[in-house]
């Protein structure tokens, strides 16, 4: 029997998986020492696990284990990660380069170091969610110390050129950052092959547990440091200071090594339902994929129904856990800055819907998605004014709106 | 966004979805909103012109849950009105009619923008002078 509602807004958080928690559980009883105590067993068990945590995410990203620093997640790593070159680095320069479609996580941060004085450059992106690299290259300066590119957007999936990138940010010899929230667990990431000094990543979106997360900081070619954003303990090679959360770190380690051993399969089924998924919708008339088709996360589709409005369709489809471009909560019904980044105006903006599967989608639940948005879609649209303008062939945007 | 029943309700079974003849002189058509703001609502008011009733009101709406029972519940009210009586409908009696939260008056407001438009549709073809309010809302 199918549980409703089903969840497809695995780009938000993932659902613990059975093995994780499992691995955790003497970490949250028994095992509860400080990994800094050195002086007892108690302290050692605890440092024996998060030792090797590190192994098994340095075996999923092919990075030394000592070049895994903890936090508390995604947000706190983006936040590490730039905050702490730009104060490290500041002898060199003060320039960030950056894109539109970025996390908030780092837009923000990077709005914060320009009120320090910094200066940042927000490129823009094509109709395919990707930055160019003609744009990259022309943004660099000799003050620029830092490249932070997202890997995979957490909205529509379109993953960047990294190596690419990466290669233009060290020929002009700044650093290469990026935000691999989405990307780490669920595609192959090699941070030497792809030339990545600084990675963001967490637990959560890879079945792991919330409250975790860890930045990768290269050792050698070039060594790398990052000036601590909290003063403490000096935890973490005195990068990120703070009581280490073992359990926590110990279910990352596991999500980490479940996914370098299940990747491949997990990638192939997923794929393929969620290709079922888009073909099946873009049988409804006026329907679009948002970002690329090509360099896409195996896992997301990001789909635009026109004449409909995101928010009246997650309405529609209350049997479905997703998101929606539009955020009708306020007068200014402000659509998603990053599907604007791709050119989208804002009715098509505020008309899309974002799926993501996880390890734990079925067939069963696709076939069950599918029949339940194109119900909902067409009946929107029989009551959609936008629709029946469209229909009798009038150009919408001739019209002159009365806007409030 | 939890939705109350009303607004659910109104939603999942609206009243009087549909189109009226646009070009009969009895009938009144509001467009308001926008498609990049996310809401547009066309409400229609048909007019016994004999006794100044609304007959027959219709809508369509593109927007949110609350949207389009905001111009449901319009469509409702509208029904067995005379049109001056529709002129006094405020957005605060959908509001609470709705149990609309805060974030969502906009919807209540613009449905009244719709009546207000359609009324003043209906007036304007059939030779009476505009109404101020219609336009003075925003």
């Amino acid at each position: 029997m199918l549980k409703l509602p089903i969840y497809l807004d695995n780009n938000a958080t993932t659902p613990l998986d059975p093995r994780v928690l499992e691995a955790m559980m003497p970490y949250l009883t028994e095992v509860f020492g400080n990994a800094a105590s050195r002086n007892h067993p108690f302290g050692w068990a605890a440092e024996e696990a998060v030792d090797y945590a590190r192994e098994q995410i340095a075996a999923l990203i092919s990075c030394d284990p000592k070049e895994i620093i903890f936090t508390s997640g995604a947000t706190e790593s983006d936040n590490l990660g730039i905050k702490g070159v730009f104060e490290m680095y500041a002898q060199k320069g003060n320039h960030v380069i950056t894109a539109t479609t970025e996390h908030k996580a780092i837009l923000d941060t990077c709005k914060h170091l320009e009120k320090l004085g910094g200066r940042v450059t927000y490129l823009p992106v094509d109709d395919q969610g990707l930055i160019s690299l003609a744009d990259l290259e022309a943004a660099m300066t000799p003050e620029t110390v830092l490249v932070t590119i997202m890997y995979g957007n957490n909205e529509t999936g379109t993953i960047q050129p990294i190596r690419e990138i990466a290669a233009i940010a060290h020929k002009h010899g700044a650093l290469f950052m990026t935000d691999g929230t989405q990307a780490v667990g669920k595609i192959p990431v090699d941070v030497i092959a792809d030339g990545i000094d600084i990675m963001a990543f967490t637990a959560h979106k890879m079945y792991g547990p919330k409250g975790v997360g860890a930045l990768y900081v290269r050792r050698k070619n070039p060594r790398v440091k990052v000036t601590a954003q909290m003063d403490g303990g000096g935890h973490e090679r005195g990068m990120r200071s703070g009581t280490l959360n073992v359990p926590g770190i110990v279910g990352l380690g596991k999500a980490c090594e479940l996914a370098r051993l299940e990747m491949a399969a997990d990638t192939e089924r997923l794929s393929a339902m969620r290709d079922r998924l888009e073909r099946e919708l873009l049988t409804l008339e006026e329907s679009y994929v948002n970002g690329s088709r090509e360099r896409r996360l195996p896992h997301v589709t990001n789909i635009s129904f026109k004449y409909v409005e995101g928010e009246g369709l997650m309405m529609g489809v209350k049997d479905l856990a997703v998101s929606s471009g539009s955020a009708c909560t306020s007068a200014s019904l402000e659509p998603s800055y990053v599907l604007k980044a791709l050119g989208l105006s804002d009715d098509l903006a505020h008309s899309s819907l974002r799926f993501g599967l996880s390890r734990f989608t079925t067939d069963e639940q696709i076939d069950y998605a599918i029949n339940h948005v194109k119900e909902a879609v067409t009946k929107l649209r029989e009551m959609s004014p936008l629709w029946e303008m469209f229909k009798e062939g009038i150009d919408l945007s001739k019209i002159e709106w009365a806007e409030h | 966004m939890a939705y109350s029943d009303k607004v659910i309700d109104h939603y999942s079974n609206p009243r009087n979805v549909g189109t009226l003849d646009k070009s009969k002189k009895n009938v009144g058509t509001g467009l308001v909103g926008a498609p990049e703001c996310g809401d547009v609502m066309r409400l229609q008011i048909e007019v016994d012109e004999a006794t100044n009733t609304i007959t027959d009101a219709k809508f369509k709406t593109f927007g949110c849950g609350s949207a389009i029972a905001s111009s449901s519940l319009a469509t409702e009210w509208l029904k067995g009105k005379t049109v001056d009586e529709a002129l006094a409908i405020d957005n605060m009696e959908i509001v609470e009619e709705l149990a609309l939260p805060p974030v969502k008056i906009h919807c209540s407001v613009l449905a009244e923008d719709a009546i207000k438009s359609a009324i003043n549709d209906y007036r304007v073809k059939n030779g009476m002078p505009a109404l101020e309010e219609a336009k003075a809302h925003h």
